[in-house]
């Protein structure tokens, strides 16, 4: 009994070890972020403003590195970024659990009427991003540009094979998101305009996507712009329908003038007309700053039109 | 005064006892209560009915549960049918071979891979198992049933080892004795005698390990691929019940005809897992000495 004890001992203080030894070796290149913990603890003693933010995976990364950069620049001001998918961050504001919601889709309209009756506040939108939904397969795919009703055909399962809209003679492999994503709906009404086919694969999330492309010579998938870079996988070109010309969304003129097809904002939703510091960080997200930090995460900076949209929430 | 602290320690004991009970009707209660509206808009049929799982679908919603189901026993039965004789295997070794060292040594490493958390798991699925399946079966991806059945089986084998090998070593030791005082050898007394006395230990063993297995959710949720269609092979991807409320539990709407559905879901899970436990318990508590 007391052997096995001490042996316990060991193998947990062994696994302990090097597990120590690992994060020493990984943790010597972001030094600085035990500091920013320390800053932020101090905050707290001077009573600090917490904001709690959810949705889109989509968004999250995009908007940790802004609340990240918001956070060093302002004290006494905790900004929590959760993911979970568009639809999550939506239900958990109407349930008043979070400040804001991150979705890569508009909110229904029982979702805002859910909102009121749950609130009493209306809904305030900001668009503080423009995504071009890349459709991506594999790297080793001859195929370079598909129409959006080829791709909506493949995604209801249709067409099962990639010579049938010119590529090699392969079977296609669909990935897609699941239905508490903001992506999936989107996808859904723009580009497949009907059921998904029950062959498609649902993963959790765009690398999940990202990833499973890469291994799969027949794959396809779609994700946000912003996970569209990287070896091992390519964007289509995207045409909105035959004769058109097609689109590389990772161009950034091409989405931000609307003429790739799949172009969307990317929202962030609050209860009541925001103010205070939740007011300060959507002017800095949407401000020079955050648009600089939009780009350098491989998305794209809104337009003007987008600013003429944001008058509402943040005049 | 010993009385009444008795009387008062019987009375703690007796309500913690019911503690228990209360939870479970409490469950039962809920998922009961939650899945009935779905029951009463569109009945009974369209949860048994051939066809696809598809509340939020473009046009027109469906429910089957067939799929799903069948999905979760190919996971679970793919799990057992790595686990079960591995299990058992390493519990006899453990029990009957090892030296002391040895099984001090084994038996805090089989706790340890029983404390890895599923998401790990699901990680490791999806990184390392999904791309080598691939390889090699020679299939474009990975994300199928059958990595869910590897994982979900590694997963398992704690609970199986630990409860099997429990069950071997109350085999009497007169037993063994025996049988080798007859000349069997080593291996034979193993297989002949102290696996079969134990028979009703193990079984239960195995029934728990496949109530683990049923449940389980974060893992198969990352590496099955959570497909709607019905499978046709292990290397096809599937979705489980347990992955499919994990899913589309977070977005959906508070009372929505969907969200009932989804209680409809975990009530089915709900009686295959009590079916199971409910046999493993009849297992554990025919009396061992029938053999005798």
């Amino acid at each position: 009994m007391n052997r096995r004890m001490w042996l316990t001992v060991f193998v947990i203080t062994l696994l302990a070890l090097s597990l120590v030894m690992a994060g020493c070796g990984q943790g010597e290149n972001p030094g600085e972020e035990p500091a920013g913990e320390n800053g932020e603890s101090q905050g707290n003693d001077g009573g600090t403003v917490s904001i709690m933010i959810a949705g889109s995976d989509s968004e999250v990364n995009l908007v940790t590195r802004m609340a990240e950069e918001y956070m060093n620049a302002h004290e006494g001001v905790s900004i929590a970024v959760t993911g979970g998918g568009s639809g999550v961050g939506i239900t958990s504001l109407i349930d008043g659990d979070i400040d804001i919601a991150n979705s890569s889709r508009p909110m229904k309209d029982e979702e805002v009427e859910a909102l009121k009756a749950n609130s009493g506040e209306d809904v305030y939108d900001v668009r503080f991003a423009v995504d071009g939904v890349a459709v991506i397969v594999n790297e080793n795919n001859p195929l370079a540009e598909l129409t959006v009703e080829q791709i909506g055909a493949i995604y209801r399962g249709e067409i099962t094979s990639w010579a049938e809209v010119g590529g090699e003679d392969r079977e296609i492999t669909i990935y897609g998101r699941q239905s508490t994503s903001g992506t999936y709906v989107f996808f859904m009404e723009k580009v497949v305009q009907g059921d998904y086919s029950p062959e498609m694969r649902n993963l959790a999330g765009n690398s999940d996507i990202v990833e499973a492309v890469k291994n799969d010579a027949g794959g396809i998938g779609y994700c946000a712009i912003g996970y569209a870079a990287g070896e091992g996988m390519k964007a289509l070109l995207v045409a909105a329908d035959t004769g058109s010309e097609a689109f590389d969304p990772t161009i950034l003129e091409n989405v931000t003038s609307g003429d790739y097809p799949l172009t969307r904002p990317l929202y962030q939703y609050v209860a009541g007309k925001p103010g205070g510091a939740i007011l300060d960080f959507f002017l800095f997200e949407t401000g020079d700053q955050g648009q600089n930090i939009v780009l350098e995460e491989g998305f794209y900076p809104i337009t003007t039109s987008d600013v003429e949209f944001n008058k509402d929430a943040l005049q | 005064m010993p009385a009444i602290t008795e009387k008062i320690m019987k009375i703690i004991f007796w309500l913690s006892g019911m503690a228990i009970i209360f939870f479970l009707a409490g469950i039962m209660f809920t998922l009961l209560s939650n899945s009935i509206p779905a029951f009463e808009e569109i009945g009974l049929k369209p949860f048994f009915t051939d066809g696809v799982w598809r509340p939020s679908a473009f046009a027109e919603p469906t429910y089957s549960l067939l799929n799903m189901i069948m999905g979760t026993f190919m996971v679970t039965a793919g799990a057992l049918a790595f686990a079960v004789p591995v299990g058992i295997a390493a519990a006899a070794y453990l029990s009957e071979i090892a030296s002391p060292w040895e099984r001090e040594f084994f038996k805090p490493i089989v706790e340890i891979l029983a404390g890895i958390p599923s998401v790990v798991l699901g990680f490791i699925g999806l990184v390392v198992l999904a791309p080598l399946l691939a390889a090699v079966f020679n299939i474009p991806s990975g994300i199928n049933a059958l990595n869910g059945a590897i994982l979900v089986g590694v997963m398992a084998l704690p609970t199986i080892i630990t409860l099997a090998e429990d069950a071997i070593t109350a085999v009497p030791g007169e037993y063994r004795h025996a049988s080798l005082a007859l000349g069997a050898t080593r291996w034979q007394t193993i297989w002949k005698v102290t696996i079969p006395a134990a028979f009703s230990g193990i079984s239960a063993a195995v029934m728990l390990g496949m109530g683990r297995a049923i449940g389980e959710t974060m893992t198969v949720l990352m590496v099955t691929g959570n497909m709607i269609a019905r499978p046709t092979s292990y290397l096809d991807s599937v979705r489980t019940l347990s992955a499919n409320i994990a899913v589309e539990i977070g977005d959906v709407v508070f009372n929505s005809l969907h969200f009932h559905a989804l209680f409809v879901v975990g009530l089915v899970l709900f009686m295959i897992t009590f079916i199971v436990n409910l046999m493993a318990d009849i297992l554990i508590h025919r009396k061992p000495e029938v053999n005798r």
